[in-house]
This record gives structure tokens, sequence and C-alpha cells, in this order.
């Protein structure tokens, strides 16, 4: 692996995350995604080894602010079980709108929960015709006095249901197109919220999956993140953030498929040898293992970018997101092929490695928005650079 | 409360080597861990002190590089460590150990309860916990599996063989737990950058001032004579027939051996 310089505390993050996640997650991952439980047991694991608050400030009850410090946990985590991977990363993806526009008293009455893993948060943004093309978002917050009335149903929400902050993103002014959008924080248990049933999904299946339905949901105003009408700059302000995070679960789940099938091509003995010693294979483990580290070295560089404090992120952070989640395609299903027969059975991990890492090149923006948004950012610089 | 844990450094493994010619542990080339069974001796310090409060210090008896055991247990919330260290502690067996460690709590001031493992998985002799009770003269409470405290007394739950005992002692006592009393927690990310900071405590021989007599190789009656590996048991012979065939045959086996 190349040497990513990582300090100390890096280290420990790191062997911690694995540790926590190879002694609670692994032992469970095959069974959690049969049955689609909930990984509690993981998540209260990750709680109290104090690894919750990694990209939340100190003064919030995190351990410092960090999108690489995250990203290094997260692999590690998704490494064992991309389900229980995108569980603990989604409710940074929930309350990095907070962090990011939330008010001082917003920060504090929320954060610190979070951080120490007593809460989980859910960012609610797509709905069943808004999915990549946000401006045929149907969810309407009707300014009534001192409230909002939220009315309309997000669907798909990462950890909907069982977290208990949640960020929402409705239509407070229809007339003024994307800038008639709001950004709201909603507590769970608030009157006129409520959830859909878990989703049936191809993998992540641990992770839940829930619509979130709003009717006639009194939201008072405090609960406004930002200004009226910042709700897509709230959210596309909060998905350059976590990309990077969703790079990092995708090298993760790549990570955790070449480390089967390495271990498989020493123990598996065909034609008299192990079959590692076959040219056939070791240029397939080869390909998977330059394609990660490439993988890594990209979602690094951006999150260490941010971390820097750069201001315009959004075309490394695309950038990541695209590579890591289509390399962990590509690794997985070459896993498959190097275990056979046997990678194509349950008793083997890479099956379902395959089917989590199916989503990396979905959800925070397909992989085809991801191009579109690259595509982008380089005629933006070409034509400011003339 | 407060409570003071002993622990031991065991190497990691079950597949132990033995020098043919001094007959101890070849330990270069094995990681080291602390002893499982500590692990539960400090996570029942840990919650005890979460519901009456109180300090948790550990202890060990060890070569400089046990510090790092010492540390595990900083990781784990773990108050303060102490490592007892001198050459002349080389070579000690349960009673010189259970008396340098003994010595060493006594320089550490007023404790309400000592908790050890119920043995080491090197050794597996058992016998330090109870060596520390009979040193200090205190109450000893071996194969704990539950542990409550009121005020000056506790109550516990020791797991036997064959039935749970429950039994109530006035403390200080040491107590030596099983690993069914609890599961030990995982480090925290706070508590490893507390532990890579940590001062450990060192004691030496002058320091606790030990009684050569009772310390390291010279201070140990115990001396391994041999260690070897028993030959293996041959398979067992199976009579088959009618069962009055079979019970003849085995009466005539059993006068030929001179068992009846």
């Amino acid at each position: 692996m190349l040497d990513y310089l990582l300090t100390e505390e890096q280290q420990m993050i790191r062997d911690l995350a694995k540790k926590v996640a190879r002694e609670k997650a692994l032992p469970k991952r095959a069974e959690w995604d049969e049955t689609g439980e909930f990984p509690w047991e993981a998540l209260k694991a990750f709680a109290a080894a104090d690894l919750c608050g990694l990209y939340i400030p100190e003064e919030l009850g995190g351990m410092g602010q960090s999108v690489f410090n995250f990203c290094l946990a997260t692999e590690e985590i998704s490494r064992v079980c991309g389900g229980v991977g995108v569980t603990f990363a989604a409710s940074a993806l929930g309350s990095t709108p907070i962090l990011l526009f939330g008010s001082d008293e917003q920060k504090k009455k929320y954060m610190p929960d979070i951080a120490k893993g007593k809460k989980l948060a859910a960012f609610g943004l797509t709905e069943a015709n808004a999915g990549s093309d946000a401006a045929g978002m149907e969810t309407t917050a009707k300014k009534e006095g001192d409230y909002f009335i939220l009315n309309g149903t997000k669907q798909w929400i990462t950890n909907g249901g069982e977290a208990e902050t949640y960020t929402v993103i409705a239509i407070s002014d229809k007339s003024k197109g994307p800038r008639g959008a709001s950004a709201f924080i909603v507590e769970k248990g608030t009157p006129g919220f409520t959830f859909g049933k878990k989703e049936n999904k191809m993998g992540i299946r641990c992770s839940a999956t829930r619509e979130l339905v709003f009717q006639d949901c009194k939201v008072h105003k405090s609960q406004l993140l930002g200004k009226e009408g910042m709700g897509f700059i709230v959210a596309m302000k909060t998905l350059d953030m976590t990309r990077p995070g969703i790079g990092a679960q995708a090298v993760g789940i790549a990570q955790g498929a070449l480390d089967e099938a390495l271990r498989y091509s020493r123990e598996r003995v065909q034609f008299g040898k192990p079959i590692s010693s076959l040219q056939a294979i070791q240029h397939i483990l080869a390909d998977m293992a330059t394609q990660i580290e490439a993988a890594r070295a990209l979602v690094y560089s951006c999150a260490r970018m941010i971390d820097a404090g750069a201001k315009n992120f959004t075309l490394p952070a695309s950038e990541a997101k695209l590579f890591a989640s289509d390399t962990a395609m590509k690794v997985t299903i070459d896993a498959i092929q190097v275990l056979g027969g046997y990678g194509y059975m349950k008793e083997y991990p890479v099956e379902k490695m395959a089917r989590d890492a199916k989503i990396t090149q979905i959800y925070e923006g397909t992989n085809q928005i991801q191009r579109n948004q690259i595509g982008l950012a380089l005629i933006k610089e070409l034509a400011s650079s003339k | 409360m407060d409570i003071i844990v002993c622990i031991k450094q065991v190497p990691d493994t079950t597949e132990v080597r033995i020098n043919p010619e001094t007959n101890t542990l070849i330990r270069e080339g094995v990681p080291s861990i602390v002893n499982p069974f500590d692990e539960n001796a400090v996570e029942a310090a840990l919650q005890l002190k979460e519901l009456h409060g109180g300090k948790v210090t550990v202890v060990t008896m060890g070569p400089p590089q046990a510090a790092e055991a010492l540390k595990t247990t900083i990781a784990m919330g773990a108050d303060e460590v102490v490592l007892v260290s001198d050459r002349a502690f080389a070579g000690s067996d349960t009673w010189a150990t259970s008396y340098t460690l003994s010595q060493a709590i006594k320089k550490l001031g007023k404790f309400d309860l000592i908790l050890c493992g119920k043995q080491a998985i090197d050794g597996d002799t058992a016998q330090v916990g109870p060596g520390i009770a009979e040193w200090l003269n205190i109450p000893q409470v071996t194969f704990a599996s539950k542990i409550e405290v009121n005020g000056s007394t506790a109550k516990i739950e020791r797991l036997l063989e064959e039935v749970n005992e429950v039994v109530e002692c006035p403390l200080p006592a040491v107590v030596t737990v099983v690993k069914q009393i609890n599961e030990p927690r995982l480090p925290s990310l706070k508590g490893l950058m507390r532990a890579k900071k940590a001062e450990v405590k060192t004691l030496n021989a002058t320091e606790i001032e030990g009684d050569p007599k009772n310390m390291g190789l010279n201070g140990s009656p115990t001396s391994v004579v041999r260690i070897f590996t028993p030959p293996a048991k041959g398979g067992g012979e199976v009579l088959s027939g009618e069962a009055n065939e079979v019970v003849t045959k085995l009466l005539d086996k059993l006068k030929e051996r001179k068992i009846i």
C-alpha cells in the first residue's frame, strides 16, 4: 500500500475503526445482509469508540473537524460491511447541513448528540419524481405565521426511521424555481412526520432505507437552516462535502473484496499449486490493487484539500466519488471471478460486496451526474482562465 | 471506591513453544497481549467505578515492555497504571510474584478492592491473586462471575464447577474473576490518545522495600524440573456383539488387567 504519511492520530483512527468493525460487524454481516436487521450493535460500538464525531469540531462534542479522518474510518468500516459503512456515513450526510449552515444555537442543540453517536442523522432530498433532477421536487413548505407546514414524501432516505434528526429540503416558494427551496431540521416525533416501510434492497441491506412522509407537519421557523430559499445551495454544498465519504466507502468495499480474493487465491489449489501462482490470477489481482490504490489516492487527496480549507472542490469531489465507485464495482466483480463458483455462493462474502458496491455508483448523485458536474467544472475552469 | 487491578502481559498464542534446554517459554516473535481474564478484571473495575465513582489503578509486574499492556488498559479507561519492574524480579514464581505485587500495592495507598483475572493463560496457576490476598492478610474470593458492592462489603457470585455460590465478604478484599463476568470493552479514540501521552509510573525493588528472600529466582521456592508433552493416549477398544457376550468379554478383560 502507498504510504499516505498518516499522523499517529490518523493511524490510531484507522486501526481502531478496523478493530471495532472486525469485532462487531464481521461476525454479523452475513446475518444482517440476510435479515436486513439494522446494525445498532455496531453503531453503538463505534459511538463508544469515539468514532462518530470525527468530522465534527471539538467544541460541538466531536473529535476535530476532519473529512480525511472521517474517510479513514468509513473506509475501514466499509471494508468489512458496506451496509454498516453507509449507515455510519449517512449520519454525517444528515448532519453536515447543520454544520455548514446551522446557527450556533442549532449546532449546539443537535451536533453534540450526533458527535457522541447518541443520535443518528439523515438527509432528505430525493423524491419519487426528483432524483437526478432535483427541480422536480414536490414536497412543499408553506409559511404560516411562525411555522412552515411541510407536505410531501421523501424517498429512499438512508437511516430513515432510525435517525432522530432529519435535514429536509422542501419547496417554500414554487414561483422562484431553484431559489424557492429551503432546508429544515425536523425531529423524529414531530406531529405529521411519519415513515414508510423499510425498502428491500439489492445490497447494503442492513442499512435502513425508508420514505419520510410529511402530512401537514408543522415545523417552527427556528428549524430553518440558513435562509429561506437556500435549500438547493444547502443540498449542493453538503453533497460536495460528503462525496469523498462515498468514495471512501467504495474504496473500503473494493479493498475488502481484494482481501478476500488474495486470501482465497493462496488457499485454492488447482493444477497442483495455489492459484495465486498462476499469472492469469496474478494479473487480475494486480489490476484490482492498482485501481484501488488510485481510487484511494484520489479520495484522500480530495479529503485533504477540503480539510486544508479549499473553497471550491466540486470537481475533485465528483472525480473521487466517480472513480472510486466505478472501481468498487469492477473490483468486486473481479473478486467473484477469482473465487469462481465459490464467489457466486453466499457462503463467501464477495457476492455481497458486489451487491453493496453497486449503490455507490448511484447514490449521492449517479455517476452520470458526476460526469455532468465534472464536464461543467472543466468548461467553467477553461472559460475563467481566458 | 478505589480499585486496584493486577494484570499480566502474556504471549498471544495457544501454540507456545518451549525451550527444551531451559524449560521456559520462547517469547521472541510472539506478540504480547493483556491476559484475557485480566481484561475482564479491568472491565469489572471500570463498571464498578461507573457505579460508585472512585479510581481504577492497574498494576503489573514485568519487564519494561509490559508498559504496553498497561497502556492498553488506559485506552479502556483506567485512571492510573503502575509498572513494577526490576532485574531483581526475574525468574519469579507465584510466591515471589504475589509477594512483589503485594509490596507494590502497599506503596499505592488506600484501596477498597483488588481485582485479578482468575488465572493467566500462559502459566495457568491461578495462584497469584490468592497469594496477594495472603501477603496482604485480607479476604479472597476466587472465580467471581458477579460483584455487587454495598458500602464496606461485597456480595460475590462464584462460578464453580457444579454450583454457583454467593458469598458476602468485607472489603478490602482480593477478588479474581472468570470470563463470564462481562465482555471487556474495546478501546476508545480518546482513551488511545490518553494512553499515548500517559506516564507509566515505575516501582523498583528498592522502592517497594522488597525482601530479597522473597523476590526473583532466589526467592522462588518453585523449580521447574522438566516440561514435556505427555505421550498421547492410545485409542480405546470397542467390544461388539450380543449383550451377554460383551459383558463376559469385558469382565475377562478387567480381570486380566487386575482391575477387578
